[in-house]
């Protein structure tokens, strides 16, 4: 099997999402936050993962701008769920040795004084391994 | 009656006011949280990944605690906790896989196999104690306070396994401002995202975010928000460019019920 059909196979594997099951309708990218902020939207990451060019995906920074708030899982006619997409494309990412985007190193200068702790929890759990 | 409770870590931390006035106002309201033992934190967000154990395990030892206490359900005041758990919970009951995973690590003396009903503080007053027993107790009305309730994603989405209430027209909050007699001004915003942990990241993007949920209550006429989630009590206090604050919805039942 082709290196790009396994990478398919494995971002289905770990997101549990179906990607075929897409009509491209867009309103996953029309209904997400963080549209103007990403290279890649929630259609293409599901359009991408189909072609199989996940190495792309894996290697933008739009990984790393999606909220996590289910807007498009919650608003997709097809039930694709494409926030499911994203992360599993994100955890390809940051699971590799080295790859943690956020290292706790970091925090400190992150932090003040009324940023609740959830903020940190979240972000540790959305960007590293 | 006796529940168990959830604070989770945020509540310990910097949101101690939203944990003391939901216990104190539950008291006065005949119910009793009880806290598990030895609770760890939730961990903040629900990893989606199928393949995924040990960031779901915190979780499934909550659930499994508040079954041990023989509760009729587990409650929790922060939207977030409310999230990670009812989705892991929903995870155990429909993935015999990862429910066998998770038991395999925890090695319970009971396997945990989804017995606990998890319910926010918001149904609690809700379902269990009713909005009508509430404005009842209410001794210091907000008198025709503009409330903006603002739910965010947590306590709403997935709607599916969530089920608190319509995830694109929800009533909860609304519902419960009248109770306390506040006015409640419904925003568009009220179920769009804040920006959440993007703050670390991306301040400009949270910045953006929070701004377009208060810019939107305030035009409406809004005198405050209200919130059930100290990461977006954070941001649209913190990231916002609009004038208008944001509490915490058990500041406006403690206030409303004489207790603050």
């Amino acid at each position: 099997m082709e290196r790009k059909e396994l990478r398919k196979e494995q971002i289905e594997r770990i997101s549990g999402v179906n990607v075929r099951k897409c009509m491209r309708c867009g309103k996953c990218s029309a209904t997400c936050p963080s549209y103007d902020e990403m290279e890649y939207h929630p259609h293409e990451f599901v359009y991408m993962v189909e072609k199989g060019e996940v190495a792309k995906l894996m290697e933008s920074d739009s990984i790393y701008k999606c909220l996590t708030c289910f807007a498009c899982v919650e608003r997709c006619p097809r039930d694709v769920e494409p926030a499911k997409v994203v992360e599993a494309v994100r955890l390809e990412a940051v699971r590799k040795q080295g790859m943690n985007r956020l290292k706790p190193d970091a925090i400190p200068e992150m932090w003040d004084e009324d940023l609740p702790q959830q903020a940190i929890v979240t972000a540790m759990r959305k960007y590293t391994k | 009656m006796k529940l168990a409770y959830y604070p989770g870590c945020t509540l310990r931390t910097k949101a101690k006011e939203l944990d003391r006035y939901a216990r104190e106002a539950a008291e006065v309201l005949g119910v009793e949280l009880c806290e598990i033992p030895e609770w760890q934190c939730c961990g903040g967000a629900y990893t989606t990944a199928k393949d995924e154990i040990a960031t779901k395990l915190s979780s499934v030892r909550a659930l499994a605690a508040s079954r041990d206490m023989g509760s009729d359900a587990l409650v929790t005041v922060c939207s977030a906790c409310y999230n990670v758990l009812k989705q892991t919970n929903h995870e155990v009951l429909t993935n015999a896989d990862m429910a066998t995973r998770a038991n395999n690590y925890m090695k319970l003396d009971t396997p945990y196999t989804g017995e606990t009903k998890v319910i926010h503080y918001l149904e609690l007053l809700r379902d269990v104690v009713g909005f009508d027993k509430i404005a009842e107790k209410v001794t210091n009305p907000l008198k025709g306070k503009k409330v903006a309730a603002y739910y965010g994603c947590l306590l709403l989405r997935p709607g599916k396994v969530l089920q608190l209430d319509d995830p694109e027209n929800p009533r909860v909050m609304e519902d419960f401002i009248r109770a306390l007699g506040g006015e409640p001004v419904i925003s568009p915003m009220r179920n769009e995202c804040c920006g959440g942990y993007i703050t670390l990241e991306d301040k400009g993007l949270a910045k953006k975010r929070s701004t377009a949920v208060t810019e939107s209550a305030k035009s409406l006429g809004a005198d405050v928000i209200v919130t059930a989630c100290p990461l977006c009590l954070y941001n649209l206090t913190k990231n916002s460019a609009t004038d208008i604050p944001t509490v915490y919805f058990t500041d406006l039942l403690a206030e409303a019920m004489g207790l603050k």
